[in-house]
């Protein structure tokens, strides 16, 4: 069985120093050795950004497609072959801006699949501007003014979208994003875990100590229920969105691929391609 | 009885939403079991309900592919069907009208109106609703064809509803048929068709065969966003693969249809999205990862007037130059233009093999009338039928420490192993940023211009079936005529005409529209005396392909129509002697 170093390859990631993405990665590698993967059976695809980069960084199946499109490119490969775990990952302008739409309707439709997010509330890879997760008022080369757009809630988002999964972490939290993650895998539908990943070069505000006070853990109400889904949202909503820890689950909901007419539970990229005479006939037989 | 024809054209026309299509469907199929040879046009609305529309089939006892000029017979269920449409009639056509609305023969018009009380008819069977089978009765009784043949279409129609219900259909399509024979004397002698073959051929749209076309292909996933005039190929396929363990999804947008279909078909399923100009312009970005990626991809795209929203629902061809350039960068790419309802089916094969062989997008332009207008198909052979997966690998060899699959792989023809996710001996990595043998990132200048070269030189030897269709049988011929996708037989009614006036014609319809077929095309450019490239689009856009890579453009002129309408064989026929 392979353990997570089989899920590291010799690839240096051009991450900063000290940038939040170093222990998402490692989170992810120890996640999918946890729950019993081969480097084979997993497929990562990922957006464009700096956290887009992760999916050349973990020994498996990689994909590293256009900006805001690692869900639909993700939902296409589990669609083909569901044999595969898949994890979609992206930073939050891949997600949350640019990505938005396939977001919302990716968690709609629920394929079992999990989508991590890395989370640092401001465009790296271009050095500096605004993402739809920044503060109102925070100043970016985009918003020298600060900004002035509402901050987007994508926890509330997903809730409302319907989302059976939903969970938020902190990349300084190596165990806590780790079990989370293989909580996502092994749930049977669309898995959304956000995690925040301090960007130690251009954000100076959402710093690791900032979140480390700002955050509420759920760790702190033993009562909390995760299936509950309106104190999810109040609790969500009391805590602005600081709540780490499995914050919504729903397990009756089947997955998307459970739910396809006719859709067998093997990998459809395994299934034969040719028709038989008589198929064929029974096809063109309704055009005479 | 007077000499029989070989052939009429009919129209029914009305408001969207009242029957006109059923009434059309019913008839034709009923011509189709008797061996007709059929070709429909479609003129509608971007409407749900109300607005003018209406469906006009050639009827001939020998093969054709376009659409006459002239009509023969006129069904209208109201004054706006004839005010719009009489004019087409040749002289002494034939209008069969609801007599609710008062019918009359606009002035300069030499036709016979026969007003049937249609609607009356109908609601005395209990529903206006059966207008439709009134309506189609008339013109089968006109036509003096056997009614038995056309109550088993009915039959099948509305078997599904009950014994009562066919009845009924049966028993309005009787009063229909007595009405209009007691009013003009028994069937009109002039209308009497030969005898056909007996011989049921297929009767489908483009954009069936598409789907019948990519289900023998293999092709087991469809992502899709709905668009005219391309959703029939995704609602063919929601019903049909379910059967074949496959599924159709309906995305959010057509970026997500795109980028859905490369991720199924980097993890190993036949997968195709389909779209029309709209839709097309939001896939750029997608084709260029699929090409830089060199990931299988199967675009249908069913070309509509243009630009922006356009003329949504009237036919054009006017997306070549975004299909054969579009996505920024530089990519191969293969662009294949059926031109008949037969190569709609067997390009889907071939578009299929060709993406996975090539391992490139392949986009397979149709346009409106192709993929909408019903017609007569030849048998479709599925024995010809071979899947071809390129080089792809299974059951590669262990990988040994931190070595990766060569994915990328330098060959001699371009084209890499490519093995499936899931592989144990397969691992690598895939990347729209430029990258190595194993699909790392890279910089490296050498690595660059290598894997540029690599990619771009998979389409140097690429010759699809049929690339070129030539029709010349003459070596020095006054005129060749070239064109693409749906013009194809209307060209060649022109050029019986064209014949008749002495002007000798040469005809080649491209059907390889990227990579160029410069080299194929050459000598029959240079052998014409004059060239004329017919297309529905403004700026000549095929033309310009042929001017930039097969040359002659001295000689080639341009017949361009982009009004909505596909062109009819009497403008082809006079733009052509008028240019000869």
């Amino acid at each position: 069985m392979a353990t997570f170093k089989e899920f590291r390859n010799n690839v240096k990631p051009n991450w900063c120093p000290g940038c939040g993405d170093f222990s998402i990665q490692a989170a992810i590698q120890r996640a999918a050795a946890n729950v019993g993967l081969e480097p084979e059976q997993l497929a990562v695809i990922s957006g464009i950004g700096c956290s887009g980069r992760i999916s050349g960084y973990i020994n498996a199946y990689g994909f590293h497609g256009i900006h805001g499109r690692a869900l639909p490119i993700a939902q296409g490969v589990k669609l083909a072959n569901r044999e595969l775990t898949v994890i979609a990952s992206g930073g939050d302008g891949d997600g949350f801006a640019i990505g938005m739409g396939h977001t919302v309707h990716a968690i709609r439709r629920n394929l079992n699949i999990t989508y991590i997010v890395m989370d640092n509330q401001i465009y790296g890879l271009t050095k500096g501007q605004t993402s739809p997760r920044s503060a109102e008022g925070f100043k970016t080369k985009s918003t020298p003014e600060g900004s002035i757009e509402t901050t987007l809630s994508p926890l509330e988002i997903a809730m409302s979208a319907g989302a059976t999964f939903v969970a938020q972490s902190f990349s300084s939290d190596l165990k806590g994003l780790t079990s989370l993650i293989e909580q996502g895998i092994k749930h049977e539908g669309f898995s959304l875990i956000n995690v925040f990943s301090p960007c130690v070069t251009f954000n100076k505000i959402n710093t690791y100590d900032w979140f480390k006070e700002n955050i509420v853990s759920l760790d702190q109400f033993p009562d909390y229920d995760p299936s509950d889904r309106v104190a999810a949202m109040n609790k969500i909503m009391e805590t602005n969105g600081m709540l780490t820890g499995l914050i919504y689950q729903n397990t009756t909901r089947k997955s998307y691929e459970d739910m396809i007419v006719g859709f067998k539970p093997e990998a459809l990229a395994k299934q034969d391609l040719a028709l038989t005479q008589e198929q064929f006939d029974q096809l063109v037989s309704e055009f005479k | 009885m007077g000499i029989l024809i070989s052939q009429l054209s009919w129209k029914i026309g009305g408001q969207q939403g009242e029957g006109v299509e059923s009434t059309d469907r019913i008839f034709s199929t009923a011509l189709n079991r008797l061996g007709y040879y059929l070709y429909g046009y479609r003129h509608f609305s971007s409407r749900i309900k109300g607005g003018h529309t209406n469906n006009k089939i050639r009827i001939s006892t020998k093969p054709i592919r376009a659409i006459s000029d002239d009509l023969d017979i006129l069904v209208a269920f109201d004054q706006e069907s004839i005010d719009l449409n009489a004019h087409e009639l040749r002289k002494g056509g034939v209008i069969v009208a609801d007599a609710k609305f008062d019918p009359s023969v606009p002035e300069g018009i030499d036709a016979r109106l026969f007003p049937v009380p249609i609607t009356k008819l109908a609601e005395e069977l209990g529903t206006s609703l059966m207008k439709n089978m009134v309506a189609s009765g008339a013109s089968w009784a006109l036509l003096g064809l056997p009614l038995e043949v056309f109550n088993k279409a009915v039959e099948e129609e509305f078997g599904r509803k009950g014994p009562a219900i066919v009845e009924k259909n049966i028993e309005a399509v009787k009063r229909g048929a007595d009405f209009v024979l007691e009013l003009a004397g028994g069937p009109l002698d002039e209308f009497k068709l030969e005898e056909a073959d007996g011989k049921q051929k297929l009767f489908m749209i483009g954009n069936e065969a598409i789907g019948l076309g990519s289900i023998a292909a293999g092709c087991r996933l469809m992502s899709a966003y709905p668009i005219t005039p391309a959703s029939e190929i995704m609602e063919y396929l929601i019903k049909k693969l379910p059967k074949f363990g496959g599924t159709v999804i309906q995305t959010e947008d057509e970026i997500a249809a795109v980028t859905m279909a490369i991720g199924a078909n980097y993890a190993g399923v036949r997968t195709m999205t389909a779209s029309a100009g709209p839709g097309l312009s939001l896939m750029m970005e997608a084709i260029g990862l699929a090409g830089m990626t060199e990931t299988p991809l199967v675009i249908v795209n069913t070309q509509r007037g243009g630009p922006s929203t356009g003329l949504p629902t009237k036919q054009e061809q006017s997306d070549l130059n975004a299909m054969v350039y579009g996505t920024h960068g530089e990519i191969p790419k293969i662009v294949i233009a059926p031109a008949s309802i037969e190569d709609c089916f067997y390009d889907m094969i071939e578009a299929f093999n060709l993406s996975e062989q090539y391992q490139v997008p392949v986009i397979v332009m149709t346009d409106l009338q192709l993929s909408l207008g019903k017609q007569s198909c030849e048998p479709l052979d599925y024995s010809k039928i071979q899947i071809a997966r390129g080089k792809l690998v299974q059951d590669a060899p262990a990988l040994e420490g931190a070595e990766l699959f060569k994915r990328y792989e330098f060959t001699e023809d371009g084209v890499s192993p490519r093995v499936l996710p899931g592989e144990k001996g397969g691992l690598h990595h895939v990347t729209g940023v430029e990258h190595d043998e194993v699909g790392r990132p890279s910089e490296s200048a050498v690595n660059r211009r290598r894997m540029m070269d690599k990619r771009l030189k998979k389409l140097n030897a690429l010759e699809i079936r049929d690339a070129l269709r030539i029709d010349a049988p003459i070596e020095k011929p006054d005129l060749l005529i070239i064109g693409m996708g749906s013009t194809g037989g209307t060209i060649d009614a022109a050029r019986e005409r064209l014949k008749q006036d002495g002007i000798s014609s040469n005809h080649i319809t491209i059907r390889q529209i990227h990579p160029f077929p410069a080299d194929a095309l050459k000598p029959y450019l240079e052998a014409a005396k004059k060239v004329i490239v017919i297309e529905n689009n403004a700026t000549a856009q095929l033309a310009g392909q042929i001017k930039m890579y097969a040359g002659n453009s001295e000689k080639i002129e341009s017949l361009l129509k982009y009004d909505g309408n596909p062109f009819l064989p009497l403008e082809i026929y006079k733009a052509c002697k008028e240019m000869s």
